[in-house]
C-alpha cells in the first residue's frame, strides 16, 4: 500500500484509470438495456455479465451513478422480515453482501453491527415476537431481547425515553449491518465496465418503442437504441417510465428524508430503529450520526427536503440520548421512495414482453441491491421469474395475492 | 412551513392537514369486471403533474379538494366538492 500511494505522490497526472469507461457514442443496438445506473441497475448488469455471460448490455443514467436513492438511502443491510417470501430474499442478499468487498477488490466499509428494532409497547413486543419467530424458522439470527440487552448495547441511551415511551424490549438481529452506499454503485458500475457492459451517463430515457405486446427499442436524449429487452431499475420515477409502455402499478411516490450529524468519535456501535419515536440511527465510520424517520405525509416526485423533519426527528433522537443536545446537524436530503400498498417490491416480468420491473422499492431497496441484481438478471437471462422473485410479481395485486410486508417496515410508515 | 389553504378556515400549517390521495371515479361494482375492479382497488396514478385530491382540515373535520402540482408540490387551489367551476 505504501508504495502505492508513493506513485500518486510522484506522478504529475492521475496514476489509475478511472472506475469506468466514458462511452462517447451509443450503439445501434443492444441485448439488454437497463434503465436507472443507481445499485439494482449496475448490479443487474454485473451480473447478467458475470453469470450469464451476456455483456452487450448498455445501463442508461439520466444523471450520475449512485445519485438516485442508492446514495440517498441510510445505508442499513438486514435480514429481519416477516413474509416467507421476504426473509428468503432478504437472507440471501445479506449473503451476498458479506463477500463484495472482496469480489470487487474495493473497501465498501461494510461494517456487521447488530441491529436493535426498540418496542416501547405491548402490541409492538408481540410483532417482534412474530417476527422473531419467522425469522428463527428461516434460519435467521433473530431474537426478543430485553430492556437490559439495550442498555448493555448501548448505554448512552435513556431507556425510559423522556419518560413517555420506556423501552420494553427489542428484536435482536446481529447480522444487522452498515455499508457505503455509492461505493456500491462503483462496485458494481466497474465490474459490470470491466467485463463489457456499457454505462452511459447523462442519457434520458424519452420514450419505450413497444410493437405487438413486445419491446423492440429505446428512444434516448442521445438517439435511438434497438433492443428487446429493457430493466427498469429506477426508483422514484417508475411511474414515468411505466407511463411510457402503458402497465398500470399500483406504485406511489413519496418523499422519505434523512439527515446527518458532524462527526464524533465513535460511541454507538449498534443500528437502533424505533417505530413509536419514528427514528433510525447509526454511526458511520466517519464518525457521523446517519438518521431516517418516516415517509413525509402526502405525494411528491420530487427530492426537496423540509424544515419539519430534522425539527421533528431531532426531538425524537433527544429523547433517547439527550445528550446529544449540542450535536450539530451538517446535511439533510430526500430521496423518492416507490411505495407498494403491501410494502413489498415489484419485480420480474410484466404484460409487455420484454420489459421487466425492478421496483416498488420503497424505503427497503438499498439491502436488496446484491440479490436484486442476481435475480433480475437470472430473470432476463432465462425469460422467466427467479424462484426468489415469484411472490413479487406485478399480477399479485389482480390476483389479490399480496405479500404483506408491513409489519417488518423499519419505522411506521 | 408549508402552508394549505383550508376553503372554510383559511390558510394554516399543512401539519394540521390530512392528505387522502387523489380523486379517483369508482366503476359500478355490479357491473365490472374483476380485473377493473383491482385495477380500480389498487392502481394509482404515481406519475408527476397537477393532480385533484381529497383533503382533509383535522381539526374542523372540513374534507375538500386541493388542485396540487406534485412535482413542484404548489397548490394551484382549493374548493369544497361541487364548488368546481
Amino acid at each position: 500500500m505504501p508504495w502505492r500511494l508513493l506513485r500518486f505522490g510522484l506522478s504529475k497526472s492521475h496514476p489509475e484509470p478511472r472506475m469506468f469507461t466514458t462511452h462517447d457514442t451509443l450503439k445501434p443496438s443492444y441485448d439488454v438495456v437497463i434503465i436507472g445506473g443507481g445499485g439494482h441497475g449496475l448490479a443487474s448488469a454485473y451480473y447478467l455479465a458475470r453469470d450469464h455471460g451476456i455483456t452487450n448490455v448498455a445501463v442508461l443514467e439520466k444523471g450520475y451513478i449512485g445519485g438516485g436513492n442508492t446514495g440517498r438511502n441510510t445505508t442499513i443491510i438486514r435480514s429481519n422480515y416477516l413474509t416467507p417470501e421476504g426473509v428468503k430474499f432478504y437472507d440471501k442478499s445479506v449473503q451476498l453482501w458479506q463477500d463484495l468487498s472482496t469480489e470487487f477488490d474495493l473497501n465498501l466499509f461494510f461494517s456487521t453491527r447488530g441491529h436493535f428494532t426498540l418496542a416501547h409497547t405491548d402490541s409492538a413486543m408481540r410483532t417482534m415476537r412474530w417476527r422473531a419467530e419467522v425469522n428463527k424458522h428461516y434460519g435467521i439470527a433473530s431474537e426478543v431481547v430485553g430492556p437490559e440487552d439495550v442498555k448493555r448495547a448501548t448505554p448512552q441511551m435513556d431507556l425510559s425515553c423522556g419518560g413517555h415511551a420506556p423501552i420494553q424490549g427489542a428484536l435482536y438481529h446481529a447480522p444487522g449491518a452498515v455499508a457505503r452506499h455509492d461505493a456500491v454503485a462503483w462496485g458494481y458500475g466497474r465490474g459490470a465496465d470491466m467485463r463489457g457492459a456499457e454505462i452511459h451517463q447523462q442519457t434520458a430515457v424519452t420514450g419505450i418503442e413497444v410493437k405487438g405486446g413486445k419491446v423492440v427499442g429505446v428512444h434516448t436524449t442521445r438517439g435511438f437504441i434497438a433492443t428487446s429487452k429493457v430493466i427498469c431499475a429506477v426508483a422514484g420515477f417508475t411511474p414515468r417510465i411505466t407511463d411510457m409502455v402503458g402497465i398500470k402499478t399500483p406504485i406511489y411516490i413519496h418523499p422519505l428524508q434523512a439527515m446527518v450529524s458532524e462527526p464524533m468519535k465513535p460511541w454507538l456501535d449498534s443500528i437502533l430503529v424505533s417505530g413509536s419515536l419514528h427514528i433510525y440511527v447509526s454511526q458511520s465510520s466517519r464518525g457521523e450520526l446517519v438518521m431516517g424517520a418516516s415517509l413525509d405525509p402526502y405525494e411528491v416526485q420530487s427530492t426537496r427536503s423540509t424544515l419539519d423533519f430534522p425539527e421533528g426527528l431531532s426531538a425524537h433522537l433527544l429523547d433517547m440520548f439527550p445528550f446529544l443536545s449540542h450535536v450539530k446537524v451538517v446535511r439533510q436530503w430526500a430521496g423518492m421512495a416507490d411505495m407498494t400498498p403491501d410494502f413489498a417490491p415489484i419485480m420480474g416480468m410484466t404484460p409487455i414482453e420484454g420489459f421487466y420491473l425492478d421496483s416498488g422499492w420503497g424505503t427497503w431497496g438499498f439491502k436488496a441491491t446484491p440479490v436484486c441484481g442476481k435475480t433480475m438478471a437470472w430473470t432476463v437471462a432465462n425469460d422467466k421469474p427467479h424462484e426468489l422473485i415469484t411472490g413479487f410479481s406485478l399480477d399479485r395485486f389482480r390476483n389479490y395475492a399480496l405479500t404483506g410486508e408491513k409489519g417488518a417496515a423499519s419505522v411506521g410508515h | 412551513m408549508k402552508l394549505m389553504t383550508c376553503p372554510v378556515n383559511g390558510t394554516r400549517p399543512v401539519s394540521e392537514f390530512v392528505y387522502w390521495g387523489e380523486i379517483r371515479p369508482m366503476p359500478d361494482p355490479d357491473a365490472c369486471s374483476d380485473d377493473e375492479w383491482a385495477a380500480y382497488v389498487f392502481n394509482r396514478n404515481g406519475a408527476p403533474g397537477v393532480k385533484k385530491e381529497w383533503w382533509c382540515h383535522t381539526p374542523s373535520n372540513t374534507w375538500f379538494i386541493a388542485e396540487r402540482d406534485t412535482e413542484k408540490d404548489f397548490v394551484l387551489r382549493t374548493y369544497l366538492f361541487g364548488d368546481d367551476r
